[in-house]
């Protein structure tokens, strides 16, 4: 291609092109304005200077001044005006012997370089291509796939021809779905017609980065989606409590698996890396219900922790009064009859020590005197005197 | 030193040379790149088609890369290659038992007959605009042909295999072919349907909450129960032993407690007994052999 310029060319003859091309624009001027440069040309000067300029860099006005490379020409101004456009004529004619005798004018080689440098910068980055350790190359030549380079430097043909496009495949990219405050419920159905407040969380890479660039028109979008969908599509085999809570795990794993299987039939090249469930709240608008349900969880605890308290009271205090029972027999079977009346003596005094005692002859009349009565109220009387009226 | 020099001796005649080859080689090749097919036109009949579809065929292998065609003469039309995406409004939905529900679904599709897409629908909107309508049509009439609850069950795939396949009669008129169609959302509308749910779920949190409290009280009537039993065997066993002198054992503590001696109710001293002299405490106090 014209692109295509050879490194190689002498840089002799590249220069005297270029002197012989600002010769030519001198030339040309002069050809249109010859009539003032033939007086004084003050005007004609400042012209010709603006004109070719670019192949001059020493005298502002050349024709004013003879001309240092070349002695034998004029000394006054028209005389160096008709060398010139000798010069330039000779070059117009092709002549190629005076090129190389030709100064190197300052302007020229500048921009002449500047275009080569350019174009070996243009084929440099274009050809060359770094890719790093988590990165592929998708290589396409006039736009039909070549291959994908791997990590390296890798080559190809410069940029009209051969396009690179560098994709990080390893880097884990994340789309978050649910979860936007109060207001933004991300309301989902479940399996038993109740509805879960879901925030989730999808990772994923790209598998197969020409897949990814030419298989979908936006697979960024297309991914949402999917997950979308194929989170619904799992919570609805699922009751609300599974959801909730113990099922989460299992779900997570469906929705990724799912997933790859939409994504692999599109051909997508992409790889889910996890689903993490953030959040399954039930909605907020029948928080309280569950929350009466976490609360009878704890009140039947309660319950339990009571009951529990109990059997291990009654329990304890049966097997005390048991083994204090068993010890009290094993001595008794001893010796019963003594046994028995020493402790039936012992309560006895215990018991008859503090109760008021009347001992009755005959049991036909006094039982029917109203003894505990008197007794009250004779104590009444002397309160708080001590309680004399008693007698044992 | 002679191409450089004429072209440097005649650049506007190169230059203006240069600028017609590029225009014809502009105007004649093209970059076809993989995401695109190339409908060429020629005087607004349809002649070829260039990277056109082809399913299992891999990246590289397609005619992607440099294209000609005759400029002015033929015209390209270019036409995605990649898959597209339709996306539905959302929809009321009545199923069959009288439920409403608002669905949002999407469809995926490919143009794979470019010829046929470029005469029936000319883009790819046009496409998408087509679609839209059926694929809320198809579903409407799916769903409605089915009770709520079929939606939260695998029958689902079915309903959605369903409407692919009415979809894909319509897409096939425009050159496309359906990959996909899924229920992106179904949910209760918002207000009474929405709220009669968040009423059922509370009430089966309450009827949950009742059972709960219910169980425990029960798994606690049965420990205390179980520990009472407990406790009677151990009763019985240390007893059984000598029911006779347990008689009399129980009777003396008995006696201590209820008349105040073991307990606390110092104030109910007060109890007055009546004894005959017969009693058998006051044997000795008789003086009776």
């Amino acid at each position: 291609m014209t692109l295509f310029f050879p490194e190689r060319v002498p840089i002799k003859r590249a220069m005297s092109v270029l002197t012989g091309l600002g010769a030519r624009l001198g030339a040309i001027f002069n050809s249109e304005g010859r009539g003032p440069w033939g007086g004084r040309g003050s005007g004609g000067s400042n012209g010709n200077s603006s004109g070719g300029g670019g192949d001059d860099d020493g005298p502002k006005n050349p024709w004013s001044q003879p001309p240092r490379k070349r002695p034998s020409g004029g000394q006054t101004g028209p005389t160096a005006l008709d060398d010139l456009l000798k010069r330039g004529r000779s070059q117009w004619g092709g002549s190629d012997g005076r090129g190389p005798n030709l100064p190197t004018f300052g302007g020229r080689p500048i921009w002449f370089w500047a275009i080569i440098i350019l174009v070996l910068l243009w084929l440099f980055f274009t050809s060359f291509h770094l890719i790093g350790p988590q990165e592929r190359g998708v290589l396409t030549r006039f736009g039909n796939y070549q291959g994908t380079f791997e990590p390296g430097v890798s080559l190809s043909w410069p940029a009209p021809i051969d396009r690179v496009q560098v994709i990080d495949v390893d880097n884990i990219r994340t789309i978050d779905i649910g979860g936007g405050g109060e207001n933004a419920e991300n309301r989902v159905l479940t399996g038993d017609q109740n509805i879960v407040d879901l925030a989730y969380q999808i990772r994923w890479n790209i598998k197969e980065p020409q897949n990814y660039l030419f298989q979908i028109s936006d697979p960024d979008t297309t991914i949402r989606e999917v997950a979308e969908s194929a989170m619904r599509a799992v919570m609805a085999r699922i009751t609300l409590d599974e959801a909730i809570g113990s099922g989460r795990a299992e779900a997570e794993q469906r929705v990724q698996v799912l997933m790859q299987e939409l994504l692999d039939g599109y051909g997508a090249g992409v790889l889910v890396q996890g689903v993490a469930i953030e959040e399954a709240d039930p909605p907020a608008a029948v928080e309280e219900a569950f929350r009466e349900v976490s609360a009878a969880q704890q009140t039947a605890q309660t319950y339990l922790n009571d009951a529990r308290a109990f059997a291990q009271q009654l329990t304890a205090q049966a097997q005390g009064e048991a083994a204090a029972f068993t010890r009290v027999y094993e001595e008794y079977r001893l010796a019963p009859e003594v046994t028995r009346r020493r402790m039936y003596y012992e309560t006895m005094e215990q018991v008859l020590g503090r109760v008021n005692i009347t001992i009755v002859e005959n049991d036909g009349v006094t039982t029917y005197l109203p003894l505990q009565e008197v007794q009250r109220q004779a104590r009444q009387q002397a309160t708080p005197a001590p309680q004399t009226g008693e007698t044992p | 030193m002679s191409i450089v020099s004429r072209v440097a001796r005649n650049p506007i005649a190169y230059g203006i040379l240069a600028v017609v080859v590029l225009v014809g080689i502009f105007s004649t090749l093209s970059i076809v790149p993989e995401t695109r097919q190339a409908v060429i036109v020629r005087f607004g009949q349809p002649d070829r088609i260039v990277n056109r579809y082809e399913p299992g065929v891999p990246f590289g292998s397609g005619s992607a890369g440099l294209m000609a065609h005759i400029p002015f003469v033929e015209q390209v039309v270019w036409i995605d290659r990649r898959i597209q995406n339709v996306e539905m409004e959302r929809q009321q939905v009545l199923s069959t038992d009288q439920l409403r529900l608002q669905v949002d679904a999407f469809a995926r599709y490919r143009i794979v007959d470019p010829l046929q897409m470029y005469i029936s629908a000319r883009t790819e909107e046009r496409v998408s605009e087509a679609l839209r309508p059926i694929l809320a049509s198809s579903l409407r009439n799916e769903l409605g042909r089915r009770p709520f609850a079929a939606l939260l069950s695998p029958e689902r795939g079915q309903v959605m295999d369903n409407i692919q396949e009415s979809l894909n009669l319509a897409a096939r008129q425009y050159g496309a072919e359906i990959v996909d169609v899924r229920i992106k959302r179904a949910d209760l509308p918002e207000g009474q349907p929405l709220e009669s749910a968040y009423e059922r779920m509370r009430s089966a949190r309450r009827q949950e909450a009742l059972t709960i409290r219910a169980q425990g009280a029960k798994q606690a009537q049965i420990i205390r129960a179980e520990a009472e039993a407990e406790a009677a065997r151990t009763y019985a066993e240390a007893f059984g032993a000598d029911p006779d002198f347990y008689d009399f054992y129980r009777a003396m503590i008995s006696y201590r407690s209820t008349f105040g001696v073991t307990g606390n109710n110092a104030d109910q001293g007060e109890a007055a007994i009546v004894m005959s002299p017969d009693n058998e405490y006051l044997r000795q106090f008789r003086g009776q052999r």
